[in-house]
């Protein structure tokens, strides 16, 4: 049976995650189609949302205008499996400020128990690559790229740490719900999709 | 509704176009180990097998940044006001300047890099990407920049060039590197100079936007002109562009620039902003369009809208009736203009 994965489509990085759920899908043998998401009866019908990486304050204020963001809210909580990379992280988290200015984003959906600090590392300068160890994908390291990221510096309870850097968090998982801060979307590493996707698939 | 034209990125990778310019390096490195030091230096620094401690100002973080700017808007700002409403509209990054284009043409003289304060002043304030402009060829400027900490660079003809030859070697800098193009060749070279990302050039500061078309339209065309041609043709190609063959090649296999590709120069309302999305832009830069309107906030958020949902004629409807068209920049006619007032034509 087809699945089919919706993608937050306002700004950002959205060809990279549709590129990698295409390929994650075919190695898993599953059959996928890809949504773009940008008003809310693109919700109708889709298996799993993807929110990712850009600027959090432009996609909020986006899905906010288009009422994506209050009816993302219900669905997630009802139990939509979502995966949230980078920005996406940071609309999924509870509490959000920022490092350096203290500001606090204020609609994100505020749907998994964790909280974020925006630009954790600093600027672009600061943005950084590393291979990381995640024992739930499995052994070989996995090369993440760290590009002006936040870091979840709190977890709540019922929240499982899937991978560490210097002690902040960088991936989480709340029940259906997938957060990192980092960007698998731009390897060819499609093993973090293929763990998002194989619980996805095995729901539908 | 759909771009004008089709590409195929979704179907290579950010990952192969990453590798691509490794591949490219390894070569030049092969030929460096005889001892000649100066040579072959354009390109990326090798990385071991594994990587153990944070290794920043690779090409994945600096290709990398500009696509989490795509379907946004970069507007320019003077100052930390206009920041804060940049940001508040829904800006995906500023750029920070000390006269927008258009008054850089009022004054005339040399227009130079915006003061540091000034830049420092909007940094503190605003937690989206901030952005500077630096002349073209003038590398200290750059490192001045980079050691700010602004998060890209615009080597940018807007400002009078340092160097009427060449540009920055942008390999050389850990921050990304924003270049101006109006054709294939221009955005080639600088690409192969290491920018992380292309605008085309549009005019700057005449709220005109027929330059901006035109030149994403040039690109455009030569991209599906090479993405056509046998192989013969694009050595022809890359020989007369002064690139080499291998960019011309993964030019014609993603049929697009291997990088991020803004419009900029000339955008004054959400209509315009859609229509370079149309064109295949990969998002705006926003000049003197916003901050030299009478509707500056509205605006900003109408150009936010309209370039994020460029598809969708009901919210370009929707984004154009946030403003009006008496509240416009002016314009200039570029026709009127003398050859020696385009800026354009620095820096190819």
């Amino acid at each position: 049976m087809a699945i089919t994965i919706g993608i937050l489509a306002y700004q950002g990085g959205i060809s990279e995650h549709e590129y990698l759920v295409k390929k994650a899908c075919s190695e898993l043998g599953i059959e996928c189609r890809t949504r773009w998401v940008t008003k809310k009866e693109h919700l109708e019908g889709i298996d799993a949302i993807i929110l990712p990486g850009g600027e959090s304050t432009t996609i909020a204020k986006l899905a906010s205008r288009f009422g994506v963001l209050e009816e993302l809210r219900d669905r997630i909580a009802k139990g939509l499996p979502a995966f949230g990379t980078c920005a996406g992280a940071i609309l999924m988290a509870k509490e959000v400020v920022d490092r350096k200015t203290k500001k606090v984003l204020e609609n994100p959906l505020g749907v998994m128990d964790i909280s974020i600090v925006r630009n954790y590392y600093g600027r672009q300068r600061q943005s950084f690559e590393i291979h990381l160890e995640i024992p739930a994908i499995g052994p070989k390291p996995f090369r993440a790229i760290f590009i002006r990221a936040p870091a979840i510096t709190r977890v709540g309870e019922g929240v499982e740490t899937l991978a560490r850097l210097d002690g902040v968090v960088v991936v989480a998982r709340q029940g259906r719900m997938l957060a990192t801060t980092f960007h698998p979307e731009l390897t060819e590493d499609t093993r973090i999709h293929r763990f998002f996707i194989e619980r996805v698939a095995k729901l539908v | 509704m759909f771009k004008l034209w089709r590409t195929h990125l979704i179907d290579v990778g950010f990952e192969t176009i990453a590798d691509f310019f490794y591949k490219l390096a390894e070569v030049a490195d092969r030929l460096r180990e005889d001892g000649e030091e100066l040579l072959f230096s354009y390109g990326p620094e090798r990385l071991p097998e594994r990587i153990e401690v944070p290794k920043r100002g690779t090409v994945r973080v600096k290709l990398g940044f500009p696509v989490f700017q795509k379907g946004g808007v970069c507007m320019d700002v003077t100052n930390a006001e206009q920041a804060g409403i940049a940001e508040d509209a829904g800006a995906v990054s500023v750029m920070v300047l000390d006269k927008l284009p258009y008054d850089v043409r009022k004054a005339g003289g040399v227009a130079r890099m915006a003061s540091v304060k000034k830049i420092q002043e909007v940094m503190e304030v605003t937690t989206i990407p901030v952005m500077a402009k630096v002349r073209i060829g003038h590398y200290m400027e750059a490192v001045v920049l980079q050691e700010i900490g602004v998060d890209m660079i615009d080597e940018s003809e807007v400002l009078t060039p340092a160097d009427e030859e060449r540009h920055i070697n942008k390999w050389l800098f850990e921050v990304p590197f924003v270049n101006g193009a109006r054709n294939l060749g221009e955005a080639l070279r600088r690409i192969y100079e290491g920018a992380a990302m292309i605008r085309t050039k549009g005019e700057a500061g005449t709220g005109n936007v027929a330059e901006a078309v035109k030149h994403m339209r040039s690109i455009a065309k030569d991209v599906l002109a090479v993405s056509r041609m046998p192989p013969e043709d694009r050595m022809k190609v890359a020989r007369e562009l002064g690139v080499p063959v291998q960019l011309v090649d993964l030019v014609a296999r993603l049929k697009r620039l291997p990088v991020v590709n803004f419009a900029a120069g000339g955008i004054a309302t959400p209509a315009d902003a859609a229509l370079m999305m149309w064109l295949g832009a990969d998002g705006v830069f926003v000049g003197s369009g916003i901050f030299k309107s009478q509707d500056p906030m509205n605006r900003a958020e109408a150009i936010v809208l309209a370039t994020s949902m460029w598809y969708d004629p009901e919210t370009v409807l929707e984004a154009q009736s946030m403003i009006s068209e008496e509240k416009s920049m002016m314009g200039i006619d570029i026709r009127k203009l003398k050859p020696e007032e385009l800026l354009q034509v620095r820096g190819v």
